[in-house]
C-alpha cells in the first residue's frame, strides 16, 4: 500500500516567493560590486558586410572609459557546440546581432557614448535571408569556420530517422494529406534582460561570474574554454533569474565579452541589455518550413508519416540546433505510427540566429502532426476526436523508435478532454461569429533526456544541531518552483517543518554538479537525487534513534524496536511505530555529534537516471520517463476583424503525479498563455536580415486582458522511476497549445491554418480564399 | 551614491522635495534623469525593476500620490512635491507583507518574481481606486484591464488575477 503523504500533493506557497514580491531578490540587474564599470557591445551595422576597419581611437579617449575592446585584442576560442561562433567578429559581419567591439567605462551612459564614438567602416554585401536560397548550388558559403561535415556548405545539421516500410505503408494508405506548414521565429521575452556581472581577480586569476545561465556546469565549461582558463578557476553564482524558458542554455558571446572586459580592468564590469538588444541578440524559436505527407487506412489507422523540416539556424549554431532530436520522438511516437521518414536539415543565412526555447522544436512537430491529424480525419469522416482515441499511445508501449512507455495517460487525457470540452456548450455561431473546436495532444521527455554523458544531478545534506536541514542541490530556480519541490520532498521524508528548511542551489563552488536546467527534467531527477540523499541521511541517522528509543522505552519493549525500519519520521520526530515511543529529530542529531559517533549529519548523493543514449540511427529509450498531455481549445473568431479569440483551454497532462498543485497550475497556465501568444500573436518579423519589432509595442505578449478559461485536469499514472511516481511538466503545457488553436480556428471557419501566428490579416485572407472557392 | 559622471556638464540641477515610502527628501538632480534611475541607482530602492525603459511592460510601477506609473515614462524632476511608494514601502517590520503580498504568495501568483512588485504596485492602486469610488467594478474583467499593463511571461496571469480577485472582494 502507498505510504500516506502528508506534504506531497498539497498546495504549497513557494519558500522563495517572499524576496522575489518584496523587491529584496537581487536579479543580475541589481548586482552591485564595489568599483564596478558598466560594459556595453557594438553589434554590426549591416546584416552582411565586410569590415574594412574599426576605429576606437576616440572611443578610447573619452572621459571614464576604461577599456575598449576588438577582435584584435583578445585570444579567444570559438563558441557554439559546433565550434563555429567567434566572440568578437573580425573581417566580416554575417548577422545583425555580431559584436564588433566592447567598451567599459564608468557609467553606463559614457559606455553607451563610447559605442557611438567607435567607427567602422563596411562593404555591405548582399546576404542569403532564406534557407532555400542559402541551400542553392550558387550560394556563397556563409558561416566561414564549420568543419564541412555536411553535403552542402550551408548546412549546420542534419538529421535523419526512418523505421518501418514506407513504400508498403503507402500502398495501404486510403487516406494521405501533403502539405506544407510555415512557423515563424519567436522569442523568449524573458521580463529581465540579458545581464552578467563579471569580477576577475588578478591576484589569484579566479573569474566570479554573476550569471542567469540554465546550465552552471556545462556554462563554467564553456567559459573556460572560450577564454583559455582552467575551468575550476571560474566561478558561477547564479544570479535569480528573470525568466529562462531556454534561452540561458547556451553561453552567449556577451558573457565572454563581459568576462573579458573584467580580466583586461581588474574591475568587475556589469552587462545589461536593453529590451531592443533583447529583442535582437537574443536566441529564438527556430522558425520552420515542414513539407509533410501522413497516410491513414481505411479505418482511420495511421500508416505513415513523411516529413522534410527546413529550419532557419541563422548565422551560427546554437544547441537550438538539435531541436530535431526532439522533433523526431514526436514524429516517431506521438500517436501510432507504422512507418515514419525525418529528415531535418539546419541551414544558415544571414538572419539572427536561433536557440533554445521551452518546448525544444515540438511546439512546431506537434502543430504539424495535430494539423494533419484533422484534416485526415475530415478527409475519411471520422470525428476528430475519434481518430485521435484509435491511434493513441498506452502503457507498456516501446515505439518503433525505441521509445519505452513504462505508464502512460495518452489515452486518458484525450478522453478527459474530449468530454470535458463537450460539457461546456459552445457560443451559437452567428454571422459575424463563428466558434470552433479543436484538440492537439503532446508527447515529451518526463525523466530527463539523455544528450551528455551524464544526466545526473548531486545533492548534499545538512541537519544541524536545531534540526533544521539544508538542501545543497545541484539543480537550479528559475522561478519554475523546482527549491518549493525539493523542500517538499525533504520535508516529508524527514519530517522535518518546510519553515526548517533552507535550500542553496545557486554556486557552483559550493553545489555538486548538474547538468542543468532544461528538458523538464528538475524535479525529476533533482527529486531522485534527493530521495537517494534523503536514504544515507536516514542510514546514518536510524540506527542512533533506534537504539535512544530502546533506552527510553524501557528494557520490556525494547525488544520490539530493534530496527530502523521501525522508524517513522513525522513532526520534527522520530517515531517507533510498534512501540508508539518517540524523540525528538535535534536531539538524535545531536547525540550524534556531541556523543558516540561523533559525526556531522552530512551526506552526499548522485543520481544518474536509468536512460541511454540514442544509437546512430537514433533508436533507443533516451529518457527515464515519458508525459503526455491533450488540449482541447474553444475559439471564437470575428469574421468582420479576423480576430481569434481563445475562450477554453481543457488540460489533460500525464504528470505521473502531483507534486505541488499550486506550482503545477502556474506551470499549466504560463505554458498555455504562452502557447497562445505562439498560435496567435507573436511574430520576430525578420526582414532582409533586420529586426523590424525590437520591442513590446510592436512585439505584442499576451496580456492579463487575453487569458482563457483554462481548465487543468492532472493525470496520474505513478511512472515508476519518477520521485512519488511524478514526470516533468514545464515544457508540455505549451506544446500543443498552438496546434489546438489553429484546429479550433479552421474548424470554426472551414479553412486551412497553414501557419502561424494566426493573424487577423490572414484569418481574413483565408475567409476570401474560401469564398472565391 | 548619485552617479553623475554621465550627465553633461551644463545641465543645471533641480532641487526636488518629496516623500519616499514615507520620509521626506530634499534632492538636487539633473532635470533629464527618470524616476526609474533615481528610485534605483540614486535611492538605491532596486525593488523597483527595469524591464524595458519604455513603458510597455509595467515591471517600474510605482505609486506616485497613490497613482500607479511605469517609473521610466516619469521625469525625476516632476516627483517634486509628491509622495513616493515603491514596493519597499508597503511593507513594515510590523506587517512584512501587505496584504496584497501576502495574497499573491499564497495564490502562487510568483514565479520568476521579476514582474511581481510593478505587478503588486497596479493590483495595490485599483484597489485604492475601487475603495475610493464604489462605482467602478471589481469584477475579474475588470482586474483584467486594470493590470494589463503589466506583463508576466511565467504565470499566464490567472493566479495573479486571483489574487487581485481576493484582495478586492474584502
Amino acid at each position: 500500500m502507498a505510504k500516506q503523504l502528508n506534504v506531497i500533493g498539497k498546495p504549497t506557497q513557494k519558500i522563495d516567493a517572499n524576496i522575489r514580491i518584496t523587491g529584496k531578490a537581487q536579479y543580475g540587474t541589481d548586482v552591485q560590486l564595489p568599483n564596478m564599470l558598466y560594459g556595453a557591445i557594438l553589434r554590426a551595422k549591416f546584416p552582411f558586410a565586410e569590415i574594412v576597419s574599426i576605429d576606437t581611437s576616440k572611443a578610447k579617449a573619452l572621459d571614464g572609459v576604461k577599456c575598449v575592446l576588438t577582435a584584435e585584442d583578445v585570444d579567444t576560442e570559438l563558441i557554439s557546440y559546433r565550434r563555429d561562433h567567434p566572440i568578437l567578429k573580425k573581417g566580416e559581419v554575417n548577422c545583425i546581432r555580431d559584436e564588433i567591439a566592447a567598451v567599459a567605462a564608468v557609467s553606463k551612459e559614457i559606455a553607451q557614448k563610447a559605442l557611438s564614438l567607435i567607427e567602422v567602416q563596411y562593404i555591405e554585401r548582399l546576404g542569403i535571408f532564406d534557407p532555400f536560397e542559402a541551400l542553392k548550388e550558387e550560394a556563397p558559403q556563409i558561416n566561414k569556420f564549420i568543419d564541412g561535415k555536411h553535403s552542402n556548405k550551408n548546412i549546420a545539421e542534419h538529421f535523419f530517422y526512418e523505421h518501418g516500410d514506407l513504400t508498403q505503408e503507402k500502398a495501404k494508405s486510403k487516406y494521405i494529406i501533403s502539405r506544407r506548414f510555415t512557423l515563424p521565429r519567436v522569442t523568449h521575452c524573458c521580463m529581465a534582460t540579458s545581464n552578467m556581472t563579471a569580477d576577475y581577480s588578478p591576484t589569484d586569476g579566479r573569474l566570479t561570474l554573476y550569471s542567469t545561465t540554465q546550465v552552471p556546469f556545462l556554462y563554467q565549461r564553456d567559459i573556460a574554454r572560450a577564454l583559455k582558463m582552467e575551468p575550476s578557476k571560474i566561478r558561477i553564482i547564479q544570479v535569480v533569474i528573470g525568466g529562462g524558458f531556454g534561452s540561458k542554455l547556451d553561453m552567449s558571446p556577451y558573457e565572454p565579452i563581459c568576462a573579458l572586459l573584467s580580466i583586461k580592468t581588474g574591475q568587475p564590469v556589469q552587462l545589461i541589455f536593453s529590451r531592443e538588444e533583447e529583442f535582437i541578440a537574443s536566441p529564438t524559436r527556430q522558425p520552420m518550413v515542414f513539407d509533410c505527407s501522413f497516410g491513414a487506412d481505411e479505418q482511420g489507422r495511421f500508416t505513415f508519416r513523411d516529413v522534410k523540416i527546413i529550419m532557419d539556424n541563422g548565422a551560427y549554431t546554437s544547441w537550438g540546433a538539435t531541436t530535431p532530436f526532439v522533433m523526431m520522438q514526436t514524429f516517431s511516437s506521438l500517436y501510432q505510427c507504422p512507418a515514419c521518414r525525418f529528415d531535418t536539415t539546419s541551414v544558415y543565412t544571414n538572419n539572427i540566429f536561433a536557440g533554445s526555447f521551452r518546448g525544444y522544436g515540438n511546439p512546431q512537430a506537434t502543430f504539424c502532426i495535430e494539423r494533419c491529424i484533422d484534416m485526415l480525419a475530415e478527409q475519411a469522416g471520422i470525428g476528430k476526436d475519434e481518430i485521435r482515441l484509435l491511434n493513441a499511445n498506452y502503457k507498456g508501449e516501446v515505439t518503433k523508435q525505441g521509445l519505452l512507455f513504462a505508464t502512460c495517460g495518452h489515452k486518458e487525457a484525450l478522453e478527459t478532454v474530449i468530454i470535458k470540452s463537450k460539457e461546456k456548450q459552445n457560443g451559437k455561431s452567428s454571422n459575424r461569429y463563428k466558434y470552433g473546436t479543436g484538440y492537439a495532444s503532446m508527447l515529451h521527455v518526463g525523466g530527463g533526456a539523455k544528450i551528455y554523458p551524464s544526466d545526473g544531478c548531486g545533492t548534499t545534506l545538512k541537519i544541524d544541531p536545531f534540526g533544521y536541514l539544508t538542501i545543497i542541490t545541484g539543480s537550479s530556480e528559475i522561478g519554475q518552483g523546482s527549491e518549493t519541490v525539493l523542500a517538499m520532498m525533504a520535508s516529508e521524508e524527514l519530517g522535518i517543518d518546510l519553515k526548517k528548511i533552507k535550500v542553496i542551489n545557486t554556486d557552483t563552488d559550493v553545489k555538486p554538479w548538474d547538468v542543468g536546467v532544461h528538458a523538464s527534467r528538475t524535479s525529476f531527477v533533482a527529486g531522485n537525487s534527493l530521495l537517494g540523499a534523503v536514504a544515507e541521511m536516514k542510514k546514518k541517522i536510524s540506527p542512533k534513534a533506534a537504539q535512544m528509543l530502546k533506552t527510553k522505552v524501557g528494557k520490556d519493549v525494547a525488544c520490539n524496536v530493534s530496527t530502523e525500519d521501525d522508524l517513522e519520521y513525522f513532526g520534527g520526530m522520530i517515531k517507533s511505530v510498534k512501540t508508539g515511543a518517540q524523540i525528538e529529530l535535534d536531539k538524535v542529531i545531536r547525540a550524534l555529534h556531541f556523543k558516540e559517533p561523533n559525526e556531522l549529519c552530512v551526506v552526499t548523493y548522485f543520481y544518474e537516471p536509468s536512460s541511454e543514449f540514442a544509437d546512430k540511427q537514433f533508436k533507443g529509450n533516451v529518457s527515464g520517463s515519458y508525459a503526455f498531455a491533450s488540449q482541447a481549445v474553444e475559439v471564437e473568431v470575428d469574421t468582420y476583424t479576423g480576430n481569434v479569440k481563445v475562450l477554453d483551454v481543457y488540460v489533460a497532462q500525464d504528470v505521473g503525479k502531483v507534486l505541488n498543485p499550486l506550482g503545477l497550475d502556474g506551470q499549466i497556465e504560463g505554458g498555455v498563455v504562452m502557447g497562445m501568444g505562439y498560435a496567435t500573436i507573436e511574430e520576430l518579423q525578420v526582414e532582409n536580415g533586420y529586426v523590424l519589432n525590437p520591442n513590446f509595442h510592436n512585439y505584442k505578449l499576451p496580456t492579463a486582458q487575453d487569458v482563457p478559461c483554462i481548465h487543468f485536469f492532472p493525470i496520474e499514472t505513478e511512472d515508476p522511476q519518477g520521485p512519488y511516481g511524478s514526470k516533468g511538466v514545464g515544457e508540455a503545457p505549451l506544446i500543443p497549445t498552438a496546434a489546438a488553436i489553429a484546429n479550433a480556428v479552421a474548424d470554426a471557419l472551414g479553412v486551412n491554418i497553414d501557419s502561424l501566428p494566426i493573424s487577423p490579416e490572414k484569418v481574413l485572407r483565408a475567409l476570401a480564399e474560401k469564398d472565391r472557392m | 551614491m548619485l552617479n553623475l559622471t554621465h550627465y553633461s556638464d551644463d545641465e543645471r540641477f533641480q532641487t526636488v522635495r518629496f516623500t519616499v515610502n514615507g520620509t521626506s527628501l530634499r534632492l538636487a538632480i539633473p532635470p533629464t534623469m527618470l524616476l526609474i534611475d533615481l528610485i534605483r541607482d540614486v535611492l538605491n530602492l532596486q525593488g523597483t525593476k527595469p524591464g524595458c525603459y519604455e513603458g510597455e511592460c509595467g515591471a517600474c510601477t510605482v505609486l506616485v500620490d497613490g497613482k500607479a506609473i511605469n517609473s521610466c515614462l516619469f521625469l525625476a524632476v516632476n516627483i517634486d512635491g509628491c509622495s513616493l511608494t515603491t514596493i519597499e514601502g508597503i511593507s513594515t517590520v510590523e506587517k512584512p507583507l501587505d496584504d496584497v503580498q501576502e495574497l499573491m504568495i499564497k495564490h502562487g501568483a510568483v514565479q520568476c518574481g521579476f514582474c511581481s512588485p510593478g505587478m503588486a504596485m497596479s493590483i495595490k492602486a485599483f484597489h485604492a481606486e475601487c475603495d475610493a469610488n464604489p462605482l467602478l467594478g471589481r469584477d475579474r474583467e475588470s482586474i483584467m484591464k486594470a493590470i494589463e499593463g503589466n506583463l508576466c511571461r511565467c504565470t499566464g496571469y490567472v493566479k495573479i488575477i486571483d489574487a487581485a480577485e481576493e484582495l478586492l472582494s474584502v
